[in-house]
């Protein structure tokens, strides 16, 4: 029990920022920033939470961070039609460097943690109720048939009087908003502390975790617990003395979100059918 | 009122040049407003980060010696993404490079001859070669996400190299420390000057190659081509997936040559930690330099110069060695926001009640 | 500018003099460390700046110190020559990775001092300096084979090297001269400080019923994680009782500042030699933070062992040693020698892990 809490724990944030993402992704945007929004979350999360001393407070900042970095994305990819890939890393550069800089005096302090009742967290729920929240809006909904329009065919969106820039802004900043949770997560509710490049990667793995679950809220949430439960396994295995090289039971998570891609992308119709047709291409409206 | 971007008829020339010039004083701009409310002066903050470096001799090395795996490596990804293809994983390349041409020391630490050299350089590049063509072959064959998987393959590259100098080869006489032998003689790359050494020479001759070989060659327009409209890529007769495999060839056998060259020269030896991120750091540079090699080298240089540069900021002034990565960010920031002003004209414009949507 | 060109002009006269200058005094001594993270790790890199700390009240006007912090080691060659450069007449290197960088650069500055933290090569202007941590590993052994109910301790740890090896080792002769049959479960993270993956790793041995937490990598998690569920621990490098008021017994506080004031004076006075020091308890560079959370006889039986091993009374690797594999070293009744702990490379009986070879 403890320990499927444990992959649970694990799991919750790669959930968050991989939630955020995949509504972003449905847009037809790809924002490769998540490890920059999410760093940002986390520092100003702590940050917050640490000065006010209320958790609470420093959720919302980590959100609010989230999301003000996603419309730096947003300004240079939506208005300037920036290329979203190069954006996205800048974005993730920029975040971790700049979190450095905002922590530099948080190093050191013991955070604020979020009140666990029975091992579960409150963000373990919410993230739940986020993923089947995400699910029926983008399948039950109006607003879901607009995102998934302007991700499928940004022209014919336009045609029909939508407007695209705004829809997209919107999931973006969702998307932000998702990852700066993610970060807060790690920093206010996981190990509850500051440390500089605290995500470890963890941004990557939610954007692999969109793919691997091709576009459907309910399989990220299954790719997250799946990949939870790997790095954790890893280390139970290391338990028992096998002789296995660490090494090679670190890598395993990596090598199996591959095989994932592999497995998930090969299949063609299953992936055409959820690929958001104009993921990572600009829409200039023409007039 | 609002902003509005109207395509010019066709690509400023002026702003090409203007563009990074712009996001560069801008950066610095930024730099001092973030130096000023950090409580430094932003002046001698701005001097000591950008021009000091340049006073002595040996720091002067020191930037080009840092540039030349920056430039090795940008010079191969501005090829990938101008054919829209992303390898972010040159950081793995580089890492596979040094691991398979760092065998040759290794395994045969008595093998002292000019061959050594030339043996390792080439096993670098096939190193960083075969590892790139992971996700090639993964996008071509199975359609996976080469951003992706090629992101995952740094990490588990990382990770072979930890195991191997942690196990098999390590030094022998070296306390059990993860750390191999030390390079020698024939294994290490010949200095130019104090400082410089032939890296830096096979940086420059890439980069001029790679110039030549999108400006001059039928597959420099193939590449082109496929970036700009894989339909009339498609239309032309080129085939996708040979780009992308050419691609990923061509910039991981450049990482893996950088990564081969930085253990036979500055490093001198394999160890868990070989790179100062150079890979990724890369990735700023391809762009900086406008996906052009020879802005790449300008653009490696200037890179070089923002961590050397926060290293003195640092050392005379105790400037946070953080400020260097932001940086770095911002200045990416600005280059990508300017090369709107290439293909753009910004005017504000008054909102016109008729042009509503949803 | 005009210092950073009258500092270059200076090191050029210096390297032509080179041979002709004695070893004189100096008035004041600018001494310049080199981390390997960030100071804010509140663990290794911290407390080595925490010895810089104390050089300045030390000195005063006296001492001008300077740091880099995040030097990684595959460039970090650049770093110790700008050092050399900017007119540091006293160098420290704090990570084992620094160790062919400084010698190189060493070779180019034979007028500044160089002082590399954990390695093992040495030359005339390049001494080394390490600290006995297997002392107070061997203290934390005995503590929590005292404390803890399951009779199990979970160890988290983050690089096979002779110094982390010879900890666990010095942790389980601790721990069977209480309990014999005292287990501990192993976990290399092959990281130095990454709290995600402490905590994960932490979780999983408390999970299996581990009750007492040791760990040799720098962040608070593990701590932290053993506070969450009720179980204890030590904490690592530095006093980590904030972070777990409950849970942290003592901690091993590395304290490298009598060695870097020790350092600077010799300096100052000319009387630096380069030699290979390795300072333990009783030189007061490996400090035990206050017995908390325990009852009074197992602080008692703590701070008698650390006394002990002040005095030199006991040693923690003395012999016979049964080794994991049976085999038997050390003579009766005397210590390893220093080389044999320095290059440690296998387990003592009892440990269930298999060493990464």
């Amino acid at each position: 029990m403890d320990l499927f809490l444990t992959i649970i724990t694990a799991a919750t944030p790669l959930l968050l920022a991989a939630i955020g993402e995949l509504v972003v992704e449905r847009s037809g945007v790809l924002n490769l920033g998540v490890e920059g929004m999410m760093v940002m979350g986390a520092v100003c999360g702590f940050g917050a939470a640490f000065l006010t001393g209320n958790p609470w407070v420093g959720v919302l900042a980590s959100i609010i961070a989230g999301a003000a970095m996603s419309l730096l994305f947003g300004f240079l990819t939506l208005t300037l039609l920036a290329n979203q890939v190069a954006t996205g890393l800048a974005l993730t550069l920029l975040g971790i460097g700049l979190s450095g800089l905002i922590g530099e005096s948080f190093v050191g302090q013991p955070g604020v943690k979020l009140p666990v009742v029975a091992g579960i967290d409150p963000l373990i729920p919410f993230s739940v109720i986020l993923t089947a929240g995400v699910s029926y809006v983008l399948f039950r909904t109006r607003s879901g048939l607009i995102i998934r329009a302007v991700g499928n065919s940004h022209s014919a969106a336009h045609a029909l009087g939508y407007n695209v820039i705004a829809v997209r802004y919107l999931c973006v900043m969702f998307g932000g908003a998702c990852a700066g949770l993610a970060g807060g997560y790690l920093s206010i509710v996981y190990t509850p502390q500051w440390v500089e490049n605290m995500t470890a990667g963890k941004g990557w793995i939610a954007l692999a975790l969109v793919v691997f679950a091709s576009w459907l809220p309910w399989r990220a949430a299954i790719g997250a617990y799946l990949f939870g439960a790997i790095s954790i396994l890893s280390f139970v295995v290391q338990t028992y003395g096998l002789g296995i090289p660490s090494q090679f039971l670190n890598s395993l998570p990596y090598l199996v979100t591959i095989l994932a891609l592999v497995l998930i992308s090969g299949n063609r119709a299953l992936s055409k059918r959820n690929t958001p047709a104009c993921l990572g291409q600009p829409f200039v409206p023409d007039r | 009122m609002r902003l509005v971007l109207e395509k010019r008829p066709e690509a400023s020339a002026a702003m090409a040049i203007a563009s990074p010039l712009i996001a560069l004083a801008l950066t610095v701009v930024t730099g001092g407003i973030i130096f000023a409310l950090r409580g430094n002066n932003p002046v001698d903050a701005i001097y000591v980060y950008f021009i000091e470096p340049w006073v002595a001799l040996w720091s002067v090395e020191q930037i080009i010696v840092k540039a030349a795996p920056l430039v090795l490596i940008g010079a191969g990804l501005s090829v990938c993404y101008l054919a829209n293809v992303w390898n972010i994983g040159a950081e793995g390349q580089f890492t596979m490079g040094a691991v398979l041409g760092g065998a040759i020391p290794v395994l045969f630490p008595e093998w002292q001859s000019p061959l050594t050299l030339i043996t390792m350089l080439a096993l670098g590049i096939i190193g960083g070669m075969a590892w790139g063509a992971i996700p090639a072959l993964l996008r071509n064959r199975f359609n996976a996400n080469e951003i992706l998987t090629s992101l995952m393959l740094v990490y588990v590259a990382q990770l072979f190299l930890d195991w191997l100098v942690r196990g098999p080869w390590r030094d022998p006489m070296g306390f059990n420390f993860p750390k191999s032998i030390t390079f020698s003689n024939w294994q290490l790359l010949p200095y130019l000057t104090s400082g410089i050494h032939l890296g830096v020479i096979f940086a420059i001759i890439a980069a001029v190659a790679l110039a030549l070989l999108l400006g001059r060659t039928m597959k420099g327009f193939e590449i082109r081509v496929a970036g700009q409209s894989p339909r009339a890529a498609r239309f032309a007769g080129f085939s996708q997936k040979w780009t992308v495999l050419f691609c990923f060839l061509l910039s991981g056998g450049l990482a893996g040559l950088a990564g081969v060259s930085e253990i036979a020269s500055v490093v001198g030896q394999l160890q868990p930690q070989i790179s100062p991120g150079y890979g990724f750091a890369a990735i700023i540079v391809a762009f900086l330099g406008r996906l052009n090699p020879i802005g790449v080298i300008l653009a490696g240089v200037l890179l070089a110069l923002s961590y050397i540069g926060g290293e003195a900021a640092q050392i005379s002034l105790g400037v946070s060695e953080k400020i260097a990565r932001v940086f770095q960010g911002v200045l990416l920031f600005y280059i990508l926001a300017c090369d709107t002003l290439i293909l753009y004209r910004i005017r504000w414009q008054q909102r016109l009640p008729s042009a509503q949507g949803a | 500018m005009r210092k950073f060109l009258m500092t270059a002009a200076a090191a050029a006269l210096a390297l032509g003099a080179a041979s002709a200058s004695a070893e004189a005094a100096m008035d004041k001594v600018k001494a310049c460390w080199t981390y390997i993270g960030p100071i804010g790790d509140f663990g290794w890199s911290y407390q080595h700046h925490q010895g810089l700390e104390a050089v300045k009240k030390e000195f005063g006007d006296k001492v001008e110190t300077v740091y880099v912090e995040n030097v990684l080691e595959a460039d970090s060659e650049k770093t110790f020559e700008r050092l050399a450069r900017e007119g540091c007449n006293l160098i420290f290197g704090t990570s084992f990775g620094y160790m062919e960088p400084m010698l190189k650069v060493a070779a180019k500055f034979p007028d500044v001092k160089f002082e590399h933290a954990t390695g093992y090569k040495t030359a005339p202007n390049l001494g080394t300096y390490n600290a006995k941590f297997h002392e107070g590993r061997y203290v934390i052994g005995q503590i929590a084979a005292k404390v803890s109910k399951t009779g199990k301790a979970g160890y988290i740890v983050s690089v096979p090297i002779p110094e982390v090896i010879s900890g666990i080792n010095a942790f389980m002769l601790g721990a069977q001269s209480v309990n014999p049959d005292f287990k501990v479960e192993i976990i290399w993270i092959n990281s130095w400080f990454d709290p995600g993956k402490e905590a994960d790793a932490a979780k999983v041995l408390l999970s299996k019923g581990a009750d007492i937490m040791v760990q040799h990598t720098d962040s608070t998690a593990p701590l932290q994680e053993a506070e969450k569920v009720g179980a204890q621990g030590f904490g690592q490098a530095s006093d980590m009782i904030k972070f777990a008021p409950k849970a942290q017994l003592t901690a091993i506080v590395d304290d490298w500042a009598p060695h870097y004031i020790k350092s600077v004076k010799a300096v100052m006075d000319g009387t630096w030699t380069s030699g290979q020091y390795w300072g333990g308890m009783n030189d007061g560079e490996v400090a035990m933070a206050a017995y908390t959370n325990m009852p009074e006889d197992v602080a008692k039986m703590a701070t008698e062992t650390a006394e002990a091993i002040k005095t030199g009374k006991l040693h923690p690797f003395t012999g016979p040693i049964t080794r994991q594999d049976g085999t038997v070293v050390g003579e009766a009744g005397k210590p390893l020698s220093d080389g044999d702990i320095l290059g440690m490379n296998w387990y003592v009986k009892g440990i269930d892990d298999k060493l990464p070879q």
